[in-house]
């Protein structure tokens, strides 16, 4: 159920990169003031809006959990919240090369998009010590949900917060993504799309690997006649409930 | 109308069964004692009826309400007297009683007469955490019967009381108090004495279930096992 | 004794679910009745508060402080000061009274939500009663007078905020493992917003010459983060509560 398309995922993946590489380094213009360095925000600001939409899906997901209680939602929720991070944790070590390529600085507070990035990231970097802290699986998932939908929430009112707070004081570092000549836009739209499908793969692998040990899991134990060992170590990881899925394969099993 | 309906609960832990396909009738006014050894899911099941838990499958009518859906009906309808109290150490029997009684609804005179029911009146103006661990269960059961419940869920409900205070507070928990009653137990003898039907837990899962009158003391060595 | 055993129950007759305003009232009670006992949140937020002001005097070795600056550790001693309040708000709930008890009352549970961000609340105003002042005395080089109605607005608005959030945060950080870690850890990044808003709309009134109201953009980014912040703490508390 869940492998279906990974294959077509994964080589959709792979042309757009592809493609996208190709424009980027052969077809997009050299930028006037910072020349070769500036074919970085081709990586940065993809994986910057991707992220973004990643936080703000999870939340989505988290409200199904929470509306229709099926653990499968919060499975997807929390696949999705941490790719983001990790494609955050991308963003903020892209920026800050651009930064100091730019400004000579690893670091600068003038750009809001980056400042407010480091705050999102502190917060979602919680987000499995939060998990981690919790044993009922339940509550764990359904917590885990209140947090996404309040982190989701937040995040469009810090972008709003810092912007905010920067404006006035210094000229955008990083530029802005509006007004891009033609062929510069076109790169930028294939890489943000390149880049959406590598987070798309990246989840599904991910979904579809978890599945599948779950069966594993419910298959040993039924082929172990309910002798069970729940998982004695604790786990952040939601655990996905195979219900009655698999008991309806398996053959002849001795039911009690 | 039966007080409590159940067919083939189930609510799992994760990818572990807490309870599976547990079914029950008890009617009003009795009193069904659960057994079990530890782990056993007696407290999850107590937990199911008294609408703390959702079930995961199966269905749960208590009271005539079907659960989860109805719960807020049943709800002010139940007394829970735990493991914890539910009490807080730094307020008097007073204070404590008086807030469960406004939570709920309920007149002062109902406060005094319980405090003098559970013989606490002369020290309910004193911080409970100065009383010894008896009175507070006393407390408790005052407070499990503030609201005049018709289905009593009891988790040992006669831990920390000497036999006095069992007899003090028999007519308010007790078989001849006229409430439904669910008593989880630890003291297989003395729950069967008082109940009329019984139930066996092991791994979740029903082992024994009857009446208490016809349950042999091999069946509980078993169960235990 | 014998009287009570032979009452009816009143099974036969449906149980009323009680008004809001005396749940809350009787929550609100509560609270504060165990901490006028316990006195464990606002003396030690209080002391913390003055403590913080004497050891920024030595950290920045400045005698007197305003504008950016005066705002600035305002609010961050207000906030961690918050935090320690935060951190015990369900504390005698879980450990103590126990949440089934009133899951088990036939009343709304967000009187439970609206009982505990005033209760907060009132810690809050309790601590700046004292900060305030506290602040203006060793560290602020401008007298307050005249600023002072639109830093209380600030204040106010800025409260607000942390006591939604920090309510939120309680409530998931109480019953975890590592329950006074995770609540600054979620509480500080939600809060940076509020921060902004507070510290940005305060530096002015806090500046030698008190030339300055606070920006009308500060006031209403604040107001709509306590806004935004309300509503969802309102619409997802209840989750919370569930065993």
């Amino acid at each position: 159920m869940y492998g279906k398309g990974l294959r077509t995922l994964s080589i959709a993946t792979v042309v757009a990169f592809a493609t996208s590489l190709a424009l980027v380094f052969f077809y997009a213009p050299l930028e006037a003031d910072q020349g070769f360095l500036q074919k970085i925000f081709y990586v940065h600001v993809p994986l910057a809006i991707v992220s973004l939409c990643g936080f703000l899906l999870g939340g989505l997901l988290a409200i199904q959990h929470l509306r229709t209680r099926d653990p499968r939602w919060d499975m997807r929720s929390y696949v999705i919240i941490h790719t983001s991070l990790i494609f955050a944790i991308g963003t903020l070590i892209t920026g800050s090369i651009w930064a100091k390529g730019s400004w000579g600085h690893w670091w600068v507070w003038s750009e809001p998009t980056l400042v407010s990035f480091l705050i999102v990231f502190l917060l979602y970097a919680t987000y499995q010590p939060l998990r981690f802290a919790i044993e009922d699986p339940e509550r764990q998932a359904r917590y885990a949900s209140v947090f996404a939908i309040t982190s989701g929430a937040f995040v469009p009112m810090n972008f709003i917060a810092v912007r905010l707070s920067t404006a006035y004081v210094h000229p955008r570092v990083l530029g802005g993504t509006s007004n891009l000549p033609g062929p510069m836009a076109l790169t930028f739209v294939v890489s943000v799309a390149a880049m959406a499908l590598l987070f798309a793969t990246l989840c599904k692998y991910e979904l579809t690997a978890k599945h599948t040990r779950a069966q594993m899991r419910a298959l040993r134990r039924r082929l172990a006649g309910e002798g069970d060992s729940p998982r004695r170590t604790r786990s952040a990881v939601p655990s996905s409930h195979a219900h009655g899925t698999v008991t309806a394969r398996v053959a002849g099993g001795a039911r009690p | 109308m039966p007080a409590l309906e159940v067919e083939r609960l189930a609510r799992h832990y994760g990818e572990r069964e807490a309870l599976s396909e547990v079914s029950l009738r008890l009617a009003e006014g009795a009193t069904l004692a659960v057994l079990g050894p530890n782990g056993a899911g007696k407290t999850t099941l107590l937990r199911v009826l008294a609408t703390l838990l959702r079930p995961h499958a199966g269905t749960v009518r208590v009271l005539g309400h079907s659960l989860p859906d109805d719960a807020w009906a049943v709800r002010g309808r139940i007394g829970l007297l735990g493991h914890e109290p539910l009490l807080y150490r730094e307020l008097t029997a007073l204070e404590n009683l008086r807030f469960h009684a406004r939570l709920h609804g309920v007149g002062e005179e109902r406060v005094r007469e319980l405090l003098d029911a559970v013989a606490i009146s002369g020290r309910s103006a004193e911080p409970l955490r100065t009383l010894s661990r008896g009175m507070v269960q006393r407390v408790a059961v005052a407070r499990a019967v503030l609201h005049d419940p018709p289905l009593l869920l009891l988790d040992e409900p006669n831990s920390n009381l000497d036999p006095a205070a069992v007899e003090l507070v028999a007519p308010l928990i007790g078989a001849c108090s006229g409430r439904t009653r669910v008593i989880c137990s630890h003291d297989p003898a003395g729950a069967l004495g008082e109940a009329d039907l019984v139930l066996g837990l092991r791994a979740g899962r029903v082992a024994l279930a009857g009446e208490a009158a016809a349950v042999e003391p091999a069946q509980i060595a078993e169960l235990y096992r | 004794m014998s009287g009570l055993a032979t009452k009816q129950p009143r099974s036969a007759r449906a149980v009323r679910e009680q008004p809001m305003l005396s749940t809350v009232a009787a929550l609100l009670r509560k609270e504060l009745l165990v901490e006028l006992r316990t006195l464990e949140s606002v003396p030690a937020m209080t002391l913390f508060a003055v403590a913080t002001f004497v050891v920024f005097h030595f950290a920045l070795n400045r005698g007197n402080v305003e504008g950016d600056l005066a705002a600035g550790i305002l609010w961050v001693t207000l906030l961690f000061a918050g935090i320690l309040g935060i951190n015990r708000l369900f504390v005698a709930d879980d450990e103590q009274g126990g949440f089934d008890a009133f899951l088990l009352a036939p009343v709304d549970r967000s009187a439970m939500l609206f009982a505990k961000v005033l209760t907060l609340l009132a810690y809050l105003v309790a601590l700046e009663l004292v900060a305030v002042p506290a602040f203006a005395l060793l560290l602020l080089a401008p007298p307050l007078g005249h600023a002072l109605p639109d830093l209380l607005i600030t204040l106010a608005l800025g409260d607000i905020g942390v006591a939604v959030v920090g309510t939120l945060v309680a409530a998931l950080a109480v019953r975890t493992r590592a329950r006074d870690l995770l609540g600054p850890l979620l509480g500080l990044p939600l809060l940076v917003p509020v921060v902004i808003g507070a510290a940005r709309a305060s530096s002015p009134l806090l500046t030698v010459g008190h030339t300055g109201v606070p920006a009308a953009r500060w006031l209403l980014t604040l107001a709509l983060y306590d806004l935004v912040f309300g509503l969802i703490t309102f619409a997802l508390f209840d989750f919370l509560l569930e065993d």
